[in-house]
């Protein structure tokens, strides 16, 4: 079910996020975030759920720190939504499942 | 409303204490259903507040020490080697007024015959105005999760105790200069620690000192602080800010069921995990203020198994062996 989930770097972030045909979700995280850590496997099954509605993708800030400046990221997890290449909605903390999908809900109509 | 099959044993909570359980009654074959919590970067979560820690040097079996969110999976794995299932939602409502004693999660219900509670506690706020509105701006609960974004800046850690104490050490990775404020004029943490972090030339401690007021639009821009002693306030420009103040149980779930100290810890009777009811053990820093460790949490964890497993042999013969 991975192959749902678009990791993302500083060389291909911008395509990604403007060529997509859904609303993106980026997943800013790292290795030493225990929190990250919990909330992979929920960001993996709304990606398999929710595909073809939402495009889901991984941004390791830890590699590619430049990108999570750009968009003043201060906290992991941030989940930020992109829509037609704007960042129109950010989620910062993790949460569980039911609650992610009320928070996304708005962009998965 | 949905309900699942009868468990002999639901353990609610999922750190050192809870995962101990799990393991020691999963290798008795009770299966026990672990209703292990939900993702969170600020309360109570999965794996308890080891997740948000970095290195623990001190759990025995790891002389080079171990990250806290990778102890905890091992711990999960551990248990579920033995046939433990987990449920990652929280438990929202309980009834154990009668038998068979119920949990809820949402609408499900789930019954069972011996319920351990290791919901743990979670870290408490400051509760000044504009704090909530600026975690993940500059405000964190979780310095392992955040400081990274502080590179070479100065930020404030609040809080005199040994989380207080670790993320200010762990924090001079990245900031220059980490100040530590206090309400006191000496700290509760373990000496140490303390001696590791006074000795550190990038930490300075402001002793008898609060925060009083938290500054900032969109992010985090200044705090006003306050002595204690003289009242005197100023402001420190600073662009993060670390709250580690202490720990506050997650009993809310079961006020008016279960004993409860002043500070809302859970009574067990000395020398045993049981609580004021029958069939419902607690263990972990839910019912322990003192030692807050994750080995004396597991230690208390591997207790409530025990007496779980005897009350079960007790009142069910051998029937559910």
């Amino acid at each position: 079910m991975s192959e749902n989930v678009i990791t993302l770097t500083t060389a291909n972030f911008d395509e990604t996020i403007r060529s997509a045909t859904t609303p993106v979700l980026v997943d800013f995280w790292a290795e030493w975030c225990g929190p990250c850590k919990q909330i992979d496997p929920v960001i993996r099954e709304i990606a398999t759920e929710q595909a073809g509605a939402l495009t889901v993708a991984k941004l390791n800030v830890d590699d590619h720190g430049d990108i999570a400046m750009r968009f003043k990221v201060m906290s992991i997890p941030t989940m930020i939504v992109f829509k037609n290449g704007e960042a129109v909605d950010t989620l910062v903390g993790a949460r569980g499942k039911a609650a992610l999908l009320r928070d996304l809900a708005p962009h998965l109509g | 409303m949905t309900t699942h099959p009868h468990r002999n044993v639901i353990i609610i909570g999922s750190g050192p204490a809870g995962l101990t359980a799990a393991i020691y009654v999963a290798r008795a074959s009770l299966s026990p259903l672990v209703i292990e919590g939900e993702p969170s970067s600020t309360s109570d979560q999965p794996g308890g507040q080891l997740m948000l820690t970095t290195e623990v040097e001190n759990f025995p079996g790891f002389p080079e020490g171990v990250q806290g969110p990778e102890l905890m999976q091992r711990m999960r794995d551990q248990a579920a080697r033995f046939g433990a299932e987990f449920l990652t939602e929280k438990a929202t409502k309980i009834d154990f007024s009668s038998h068979p004693h119920r949990v809820w999660v949402r609408d499900d219900e789930y019954t069972a015959d011996v319920v351990i509670v290791s919901t743990g506690a979670r870290s408490l706020m400051l509760g000044l105005e504009n704090e909530a509105r600026l975690i993940g701006h500059g405000v964190s609960t979780c310095a392992t999760c955040d400081g990274f974004f502080f590179r070479g800046q100065e930020i404030v850690v609040v809080g005199g105790g040994d989380s207080a104490i670790e993320e200010a050490s762990f924090l001079t990775k990245f900031a220059s200069k980490v100040t530590i404020i206090h309400r006191r004029d000496k700290f509760r943490a373990s000496k140490i620690m303390q001696e590791r972090a006074l000795a550190n030339p990038k930490i300075s401690v402001r002793w008898n000192a609060q925060v009083t007021r938290i500054v900032g639009e969109a992010k985090l821009s200044a705090i006003e602080v306050t002595d204690t002693v003289t009242g005197a306030t100023d402001t420190m420009n600073i662009g993060g800010l670390f709250v580690a103040i202490g720990h506050r149980p997650n009993t809310d779930v079961f006020a008016g069921v279960l004993d409860m100290d002043d500070n809302g810890y859970l009574v067990t009777q000395p020398g045993s995990s049981r609580t004021n009811v029958p069939g419902v053990f607690a263990c972990g820093d839910v019912q322990d203020h003192t030692y807050r460790q994750a080995i004396t949490a597991a230690g208390s964890g591997c207790m409530a198994a025990i007496d779980a497993e005897r009350w079960l042999e007790h009142h069910h013969g051998s029937a559910n062996k």
